[in-house]
């Protein structure tokens, strides 16, 4: 820990400026989900050594390797649950390519306002907060999806599994972290995208602080 | 006189054979520390992958296997020129071309010599290739899909043994012919064989991009028997050595009658030199019939071509390219060493090894040093072209093999064992018994300008009481020795599958990354393929019937047919819709005169079943493929022939 007096001085170097680049920075992350996956669900057995896996980027689902999306749903037959969906099958992956790429338009428009001094530094905030609850909504949006998928089952299926106490097993992966399922381990991660994204709010964050500071010493 | 020495020699073999029992035996009860570090060296944990690949040819099963070194086990069976009911290989409609001859349909062979493809004389991975010694035909196994890709017959040959051996850049693939035969062949009196029996060794075309074989050309050669053949490398790079025995060209009791002269040869031929005179429209073309089988990958389907025509080479009309070396008592292996100067004569009835020397041999040919001529082929002067011998204290030299730091590896049928000598000095380093009776040896790359010099496999002929006895049919056995410090160490022994003549391994790294998992069921190109499940029909061609069926875990499309008569030829037509790895499925009908099938994920195979009673008979997924593997099932129904009832099919009542 350095002292306070030392990051003192350094924070009062920084100016409005540098929190505006930041905050640009931050909201350009956000287009990383246009190319990497924002979250990834990998499913090992004793069967499946090289586990399969899928990728879930804003605007689909795809497989790690190319036919382990067709090898899921393969699996899945045999407990009912429904088909991985495709991109036109679920609204969110029309809907999230636009809330993202607007909301990373309007972080570069804010911190662009900021470097020029349009607009203060309450703006990197409120973009954050606005940031935020969109993503709960969206882990919200999410799970809710995945909850739908892993009880929502075919009752003809081939394999009906109960749970010690008879209501029907779920076969929801988890929301994030690991959960054994049958013979199934399922780990479900943020995976690039979603770093980035989380990387990019971190950044905004830092740029109210600085902002911030950069206003109390003027 | 001369039968007298044989029985001498087998009496000797004997001796040694007795010694070599009390060796192991005496190994067996004192060596325990040393035991357990070689149970190390062979070790390969479960979940582990092996270090190489080893390929040895399966000799009368006609097949190739696949091993892993150095744990000696089996991972596959590769059917080659031989009916192999496990897959449907030669049952198969789409395979049943693969093992069409001139002869017709040959469900059979005798597989002898793999050699795999190089580049720069150094293993590139893409291809094996094997003889069929019986019915004379050279195989190309795909290193990707590890199956059978292609098969070419070789006419004018009998007995393909010399065979398979392929030059430096897989620019040939050639193919000696041990039986010398009447060319073309003619009703003639057997005892008319000498001068009139010709010999064809064959060089068959690689395509560098694809593979596919074709005969360049045959150069007819004198009678004799050619028994093992290989390819120059690096300097020697443009020849090829034939071993010959019968030089006597008699053609009875040859156990007696070949073994009269003190020196048979080896032929030297400058394949360059003829390769040019063919290409500038040298050589006699003649009539022909011999099959031309090719597998395509994409169709999933083999096709026959049957060729006319072969081009042929008199020797004698293409100055210098062919030499005689006068090689002591009837050689068998003749191998040349990695930097294509040595050529060693393994002379079968010898104790001694010949080595000639390359820059001898040109030498002599430049100074025009002939002992005479053979049917117009100039003999050189044994001891203007021999480099030295080795004094091996051995009996009965076949094969060596080379381990890329200076040495040389013989094995010694008779004494049953395995020495390792110096090229160039010729100096005995250290033998080691082998069990029992090794033919060939085999060390990685062994074979080519840069061996993998770790293991040495002796390939054995004798397995007496090396495993735990099955009767009086036991499997061939194999040792695998550790060369890798100053002394030969044999550190395993595990049984072999057929009878492996010769085996060819090249490190796994290799081959394992590119080694196909599915086959893309997108690229599925055969005619009768259902790419999608509501493709899957029946159909009715005057009394045939094709059913075009799909299977996915765990069932059939259609799996309830109807409408099918007595006296109906039934194709089924199956694809496998898996596209992940290792979920084959398996079809058997019951009563069907033929093999099963063995489908991989993507694939399409046909079977014909001819039903003979009317009623309602179950088909079934032979392999086990899921938790749902006994519910993959179906039924056709069987009606007389005078029925009317019209074909109808279902899944799940649909």
């Amino acid at each position: 820990m350095k002292n306070n007096s030392e990051i003192t001085i350094i924070f009062n170097f920084i100016t409005m400026k540098k929190a505006s680049i930041l905050m640009i920075l931050g909201a350009l992350l956000l287009t990383g989900l246009f190319v990497f996956p924002l979250w990834n669900i990998m499913l090992g057995a004793p069967q499946y050594p090289e586990p399969l896996g899928m990728n879930i980027y804003i605007d689909g689902i795809k497989g790690m390797n190319e036919f382990d999306i067709k090898n899921i749903d393969g699996l899945n037959h045999y407990i009912g649950m429904k088909t991985i969906p495709k991109p036109e099958d679920m609204w969110e992956f029309s809907v999230f390519p636009v809330v993202i790429g607007t909301m990373a338009a309007v972080g570069f428009i804010i911190g662009l306002l900021g470097f020029f001094g349009k607009v203060s530094y309450h703006w990197f905030l409120g973009w954050l907060i606005v940031m935020t609850i969109l993503g709960i909504l969206g882990m919200y949006d999410f799970n809710a999806w995945m909850t739908d998928y892993g009880t929502n089952l075919d009752p003809h299926a081939i394999m009906k599994m109960a749970n010690p106490d008879g209501t029907p097993m779920s076969y929801k992966p988890p929301l994030l972290g690991h959960q054994k399922m049958l013979n199934f381990d399922a780990y479900s991660y943020p995976r690039l995208g979603g770093y980035l994204m989380g990387a990019g709010m971190f950044l905004t964050l830092i740029a109210y602080f600085v902002g911030k500071r950069s206003k109390k010493n003027n | 006189m001369k039968k007298y020495k044989i029985q001498l020699l087998s009496l000797l073999g004997m001796a040694m054979f007795l010694t070599s029992c009390g060796d192991n035996n005496g190994n067996k009860k004192s060596s325990g520390a040393l035991n357990s570090n070689n149970a190390e060296k062979v070790y390969v944990a479960p979940g582990e992958h092996d270090e190489f690949y080893a390929f040895m040819s399966g000799g009368y099963s006609g097949n190739l296997t696949v091993y892993g070194l150095p744990s000696g086990r089996m991972f596959k069976e590769i059917p080659v020129f031989s009916q192999f009911p496990t897959t449907g290989y030669g049952y198969s409609e789409e395979t049943k071309p693969m093992l069409n001859t001139s002869y017709g349909f040959v469900p059979a062979d005798d597989s002898h010599h793999p050699d795999i493809s190089q580049t720069n004389g150094e293993l590139d991975g893409r291809w094996i290739f094997i003889n069929g010694n019986n019915t004379p035909r050279i195989a190309r196994i795909d290193l990707q899909t590890f199956e059978t890709a292609e098969i070419i017959e070789v006419p004018n040959s009998a007995g393909n043994h010399s065979s398979s051996y392929i030059t430096e850049n897989t620019e040939y693939v050639v193919a000696g012919t041990r039986f010398s035969v009447p060319i073309p062949q003619r009703d003639m009196p057997i005892a008319d064989y000498k001068g009139n029996f010709k010999g064809a060794l064959s060089f068959i075309s690689v395509d560098p991009e694809d593979g596919e074989m074709a005969i360049k050309f045959q150069l007819i050669m004198p009678g004799f028997n050619y028994d093992l053949s290989h390819p120059g490398r690096d300097k020697s790079h443009g020849w090829f050595f034939f071993t010959t025995y019968n030089t006597e060209e008699s053609n009875s009791l040859l156990e007696v009658n070949a073994s009269q002269n003190d020196k048979d040869f080896i032929a030297a031929v400058n394949w360059k030199k003829i390769e040019e005179y063919v290409n500038n429209g040298g050589g006699t073309k003649m009539p022909a019939n011999y099959a031309h089988n090719v597998y395509d990958e994409h169709t999933h389907t083999a096709t026959t071509t049957m060729n006319k025509e072969v081009l042929t080479v008199d020797p004698t009309k293409v100055p210098g390219a062919v030499y005689f070396l006068p090689t002591p008592k009837s050689p068998h292996g003749v191998d040349v060493d990695p930097t294509g100067n040595y050529i060693i004569g393994n002379g079968k009835l010898s104790a001694d090894l010949t080595v000639h020397s390359f820059d001898k041999m040109l030498a002599a040919i430049e100074g025009k040093k002939f002992d005479g001529e053979a049917y117009g082929i100039p003999i050189l002067k044994f001891e203007d072209v021999l480099a030295g011998q080795v004094k091996s204290g051995g009996l009965g030299p076949l094969h060596t093999e080379f381990d890329g730091k200076g040495n040389a590896y013989t094995t010694f049928f008779i004494s049953s064992e395995v020495v390792k000598w110096k090229l160039g000095t010729w100096e005995v380093l250290d033998r080691k018994p082998t069990f029992y009776s090794v033919g060939h040896g085999m060390i990685p790359g062994g074979n080519s300008r840069k061996p993998f010099g770790k293991y040495f496999v002796s390939m054995n002929k004798i397995t007496k009481d090396r495993y735990l006895p099955t009767g009086p049919e036991l499997e061939h056995s194999a040792q695998l020795y550790d060369i890798s410090g100053d002394k030969m160490e044999l550190i395993y022994d595990f049984p072999t599958h057929g009878e492996p003549h010769y085996a060819a391994a090249i490190p796994a790294e290799m081959l394992a990354p590119k080694s196909k998992k599915i086959y893309r069921l997108d690229d599925n190109k055969h005619p009768d393929a259902v790419t999608t499940p509501d493709k899957a029909r029946v159909v009715r061609k005057g009394n045939e019937v094709h059913i075009y069926m799909a299977m996915i875990r765990s069932h059939f499309t259609p799996d309830n047919i109807e409408g099918v008569k007595v006296g109906d030829k039934v194709y089924f037509h199956i694809t496998n819709h898996e596209q992940d790895f290792d979920v084959p499925h398996g079809f058997m009908m019951i009563g069907q005169n033929t093999s099963g099938l063995l489908i991989m994920p993507g694939q399409t195979k046909t079977s014909v079943w001819e039903p003979k009673q009317p009623g309602v008979w179950p088909f079934y997924c032979t392999d086990f493929c899921s938790a749902l593997h006994q519910e993959m099932q179906g039924y056709v129904r069987v009606s007389p022939a005078s029925s009317d009832i019209e074909l109808s099919w279902t899944l799940d009542g649909e």
